[in-house]
């Protein structure tokens, strides 16, 4: 496959910009963390150089404006701010607009963010060039390292920094060109001859450096291997004790030399070489491996993997039933073995698809960040559990609900700080993502420490809006399912402080079609939690094989509670009345055969099965559980868009196609079933 | 492959810019249909259906094809023929068409299969007179095909 140099910048870029802004917002936390500022650096100077490799002039400018601001963090003259911050956020959003759409982005904002980093760098600067970070990190001002007193450098690199293509005497050279240099190698790593590996970079550097460059200029010429070797710079004048410490010390040309020379030796022992070497190198290999085991794949190629392999399980399953139905003992053991190979195949395919959460996690800093600045409330923002994994195009579909429910509960839950003084809670308020594993479920919750919901207020404006009768007795539970009622959230906001719901129809009904549920709770005046289910993934799931006159359904297991048989008394009480015992709770039902209209006899035992949505439970009569089945799921066709009760279909192991049942929408169905039957005996 | 000119090409609406068609053609009830040879994927044998409870009936199933669920029309309800069983000659026709953009597979029952051919549009006939209990806009035009009257529907707005 042929890549566009310029699309490979691009997602390069897009991964330095996502860790800039990761190292931005950490910074906002820990201002004096030299780390974040030095990968927030990097990040800025690579872009800058590449930028300028491939052609994106524009980009490598601007950022270089940005740079020079940062140099000036770095060095510890300013400190890092939440002003900083936030134009550090906006130049980086300029700088992915540069890149991404360059023509329409004016560079007007360019100049702007540009102006204002300049003036918040002037009124930083003037508060004191006794850095507040250096002071703070134990390290000697940088402005009292570059009156010219020089350096002392040593360095190390990783034994692989050959075979990464990384030349050490070019980069002794760059140093050179700093100031007038003494360098010395040390030999002590480097090894007999015969256990010489010739690409194995073994020796280490001390560099005396004088002149009037500064510790900046020194890092910078390591910049691009800075992650592959130890590198440790001292004022000379702070060093002097340190030379002392290195015994075994050689002239650097001499050094340079035998780099040259030794190649030649271990050509000529190469026999005796090979097998050490080759052991060695396997191992340097297997370091590379771990470092860079990362692969960029299209997504669309995961969807056709994916694809493939529902395919491989649905003939599989036809081959054991096949090999099961005959005497041939070879051919079933064969089958048993493919049936195997598929499930794992299986597994694994759903495995690659699998992303952390975490990088959904990422994106909703930023959203709380500018969320709350403009509004005024302080926010601290606690993610848990980033390394749980969901199917990719769960984690997609889930950005929207998420970045919904972020904001409501910083907009309504947090209280202003104002309001919250007057309470025992902090005047920061607290948002809490986790995500964690149940099951074969993920739990997403979103907890806030407002509020909380304000059952009284929904009531009334429920009432208001003619959804129930004045003074109907409900829960508090059933209270809270008015905020996910549609035009609901859209009307006037019950208050500012405690209105839930806006679009929180939209995200019920997103996370529903991803087979999910909402719910929520609250502890007034103590905060609110949402909690979404989730499945794991979309592709693939555990169903019940049921039957239904001629046909065959599958439940998805996840919605099944228990399964119950539907006794002949039960059967002829109920007539009129769908409504069952299970253990002293009484459940609606609905006759599946009845609603799909099914041909011929009931069968003399049929089974009600129980399933659940939520709190609310239904039970489903079928006339026979034929049992589990791994369900590949098969979207229904465009021209099936008006069929409600089907979710999707699937293929069974005889190759014909089965319906699977939308659990959620029959449990509604039976549930408003139910209430047309309570109502007349009621009244 | 021969271009046909024939003196009576002028009379038809589309005479100006005459075109073949390449067509499959079936049989539905008594009528004859044309399928554009462009959208037929495949012919099936009938294969075991999957009722759809809840779905308009002319779509009243979904079979598998090659691992792929797709549904079962019954066009023969949309023109107001009855229902038959299946015979001997009963077919499956697998085609893709477009709706709103994107592409739809479907299988369309078929009580006979004939032959791929190619009509012209010089021989398309006034749509009137012919079976007049159809909704015009389900035709996209009638020709003669072996002096018999060939329909030739039009797909998207049938299913739509």
């Amino acid at each position: 496959m042929e890549l566009d140099p310029a699309e490979t910048f691009r997602q390069e870029a897009s991964d330095l910009l996502d860790s800039l802004e990761a190292a931005l917002l950490d910074l906002g936390q820990t201002p004096q963390d030299s780390d974040l500022i030095d990968a927030a650096f990097r990040a800025l100077h690579t872009i800058k150089g590449s930028g300028a490799m491939f052609g994106f002039d524009r980009v490598a400018a601007f950022t270089h404006d940005f740079e020079t601001a940062f140099d000036l963090i770095r060095k510890g003259k300013i400190s890092a701010d939440r002003d900083i911050i936030t134009v550090s956020l906006a130049a980086k959003d300029y700088i992915r607009a540069l890149i991404d759409d360059p023509d329409s982005t004016d560079p007007i904002i360019g100049e702007a963010i540009v102006e204002e980093l300049q003036a918040l760098i002037a009124t930083g600067a003037t508060g004191g060039t006794a850095s507040p970070v250096g002071a703070a990190l134990g390290e000697p001002p940088a402005v009292a390292a570059a009156d010219g007193a020089g350096w002392l450098i040593e360095i190390a690199f990783e034994p692989d920094i050959l075979r990464n293509g990384t030349n050490p005497l070019v980069l002794l050279d760059d140093l050179r060109a700093l100031g007038s240099c003494s360098i010395r190698a040390h030999l002590d790593g480097v090894p007999e001859l015969g256990a010489l590996d010739p690409e194995t970079c073994m020796i280490a550097w001390t560099v005396e450096l004088e002149g009037g460059c500064t510790r900046e200029d020194i890092e910078d010429v390591f910049m691009f291997v800075r992650d592959e070797m130890k590198l440790e710079i001292t004022p000379l004048s702070l060093a002097g004790s340190a030379d002392a410490k290195r015994p075994a010390t050689v002239d650097i040309d001499a050094v340079a030399a035998a780099a040259t020379v030794a190649p030649a030796v271990a050509k000529e022992l190469q026999p005796a070489l090979t097998e050490r070497a080759a052991g060695e190198r396997s191992e340097g290999a297997r370091r590379g491996e771990d470092k860079t085991s990362t692969v960029r794949v299209q997504a669309e190629r995961l969807d056709e993997l994916m694809d493939r392999v529902g395919e491989l399980v649905i003939a599989q399953a036809r081959l054991s039933q096949l090999a099961h139905s005959g005497t041939d003992l070879a051919i079933k053991s064969i089958a048993e073995e493919i049936e195997r190979l598929a499930s794992g195949l299986r597994d694994s395919t759903m495995g690659v698809r699998m992303v952390p959460m975490g990088s959904l996690f990422g994106r909703f800093r930023r959203l709380v960040h500018d969320l709350s600045r403009d509004l005024g409330k302080p926010v601290d923002f606690v993610t848990v559990g980033e390394d749980t994994e969901l199917d990719k195009t769960m984690i997609e579909r889930l950005a929207d609900p998420l970045v919904h429910l972020i904001r409501n509960a910083i907009d309504h839950g947090i209280e202003a700080p104002a309001a919250r003084a007057g309470t025992t809670k902090s005047p920061t308020g607290r948002i809490e993502l986790a995500a964690r594993y149940v099951g074969a479920q993920v739990l997403v919750t979103v907890q806030d420490d407002g509020a909380g919901l304000d059952a009284t207020r929904i009531r009334a404006k429920a009432e208001e809006q003619g959804l129930i009768a004045a003074g109907t007795p409900l829960s508090e539970h059933e209270i809270h399912q008015f905020l996910f009622h549609p035009g609901f959230s859209t009307a006037r906001t019950i208050s500012a402080l405690s209105g839930r719901g806006v679009g929180m129809d939209v995200v019920k009904r997103t996370i529903e079609a991803m087979r999910g549920t909402i719910d929520l709770a609250t502890v007034p005046g103590y905060g609110s939690t949402v909690t979404l289910r989730l499945p794991l993934t979309l592709a693939i799931i555990e169903g019940l094989l049921i039957r239904v006159g001629e046909g065959r359904y599958i439940i998805p297991l996840s919605a099944v509670e228990e399964c119950v048989e539907l006794t002949a008394a039960e059967d002829a009480r109920a007539r009129g009345r769908n409504f069952l015992n299970v253990r002293g709770d009484l459940v609606p039902f609905l006759r599946l055969r009845d609603l799909f209209e099914a041909d011929g006899e009931a069968d003399p035992h049929q089974k009600v099965i129980i399933t659940t949505m939520g709190d609310t439970r239904v039970g489903l009569v079928v006339d026979q559980i034929i049992g589990s089945h791994q369900t590949v799921i098969k979207s229904l066709s465009k021209l099936h868009s008006d069929v409600t009760m089907f979710s999707g279909a699937t293929i069974l192991g005889d190759g014909s196609a089965a319906l699977i049942l939308d659990v959620a929408q029959l449990v509604s169905l039976g549930q408003s079933r139910a209430e047309t039957e309570k109502t007349p005996e009621a009244a | 492959m021969q271009v046909q000119t024939q003196g009576g090409a002028g009379h038809g609406p589309h005479a100006a810019a005459e075109t073949r068609l390449q067509v499959l053609m079936i049989g539905l009830g008594s009528e004859i249909f044309a399928i554009e040879a462009d959208m037929v994927r495949e012919i099936i044998d009938p294969v075991p259906v999957t009722r759809v409870a809840g779905a308009r009936a002319f779509l009243p199933a979904l079979i598998n094809v090659r691992g792929n669920v797709i549904p079962l029309a019954d066009l023969r309800l949309r023109f107001g023929m009855a229902r038959r069983t299946d015979t001997a000659d009963t077919r499956i026709v697998v085609v893709e068409i477009e709706i709103d953009g994107d592409p739809v597979a479907l299988g369309i029952m078929a009580d006979k299969v004939y032959e791929v051919t190619e009509i012209s549009t010089a021989q398309i006939q006034q749509t009137p007179r012919l079976g007049m209990h159809w909704r015009p806009e389900f035709i996209r035009f009638i020709t003669k095909w072996n002096d018999e009257f060939v329909i030739v529907p039009d797909l998207e707005k049938i299913l739509s």
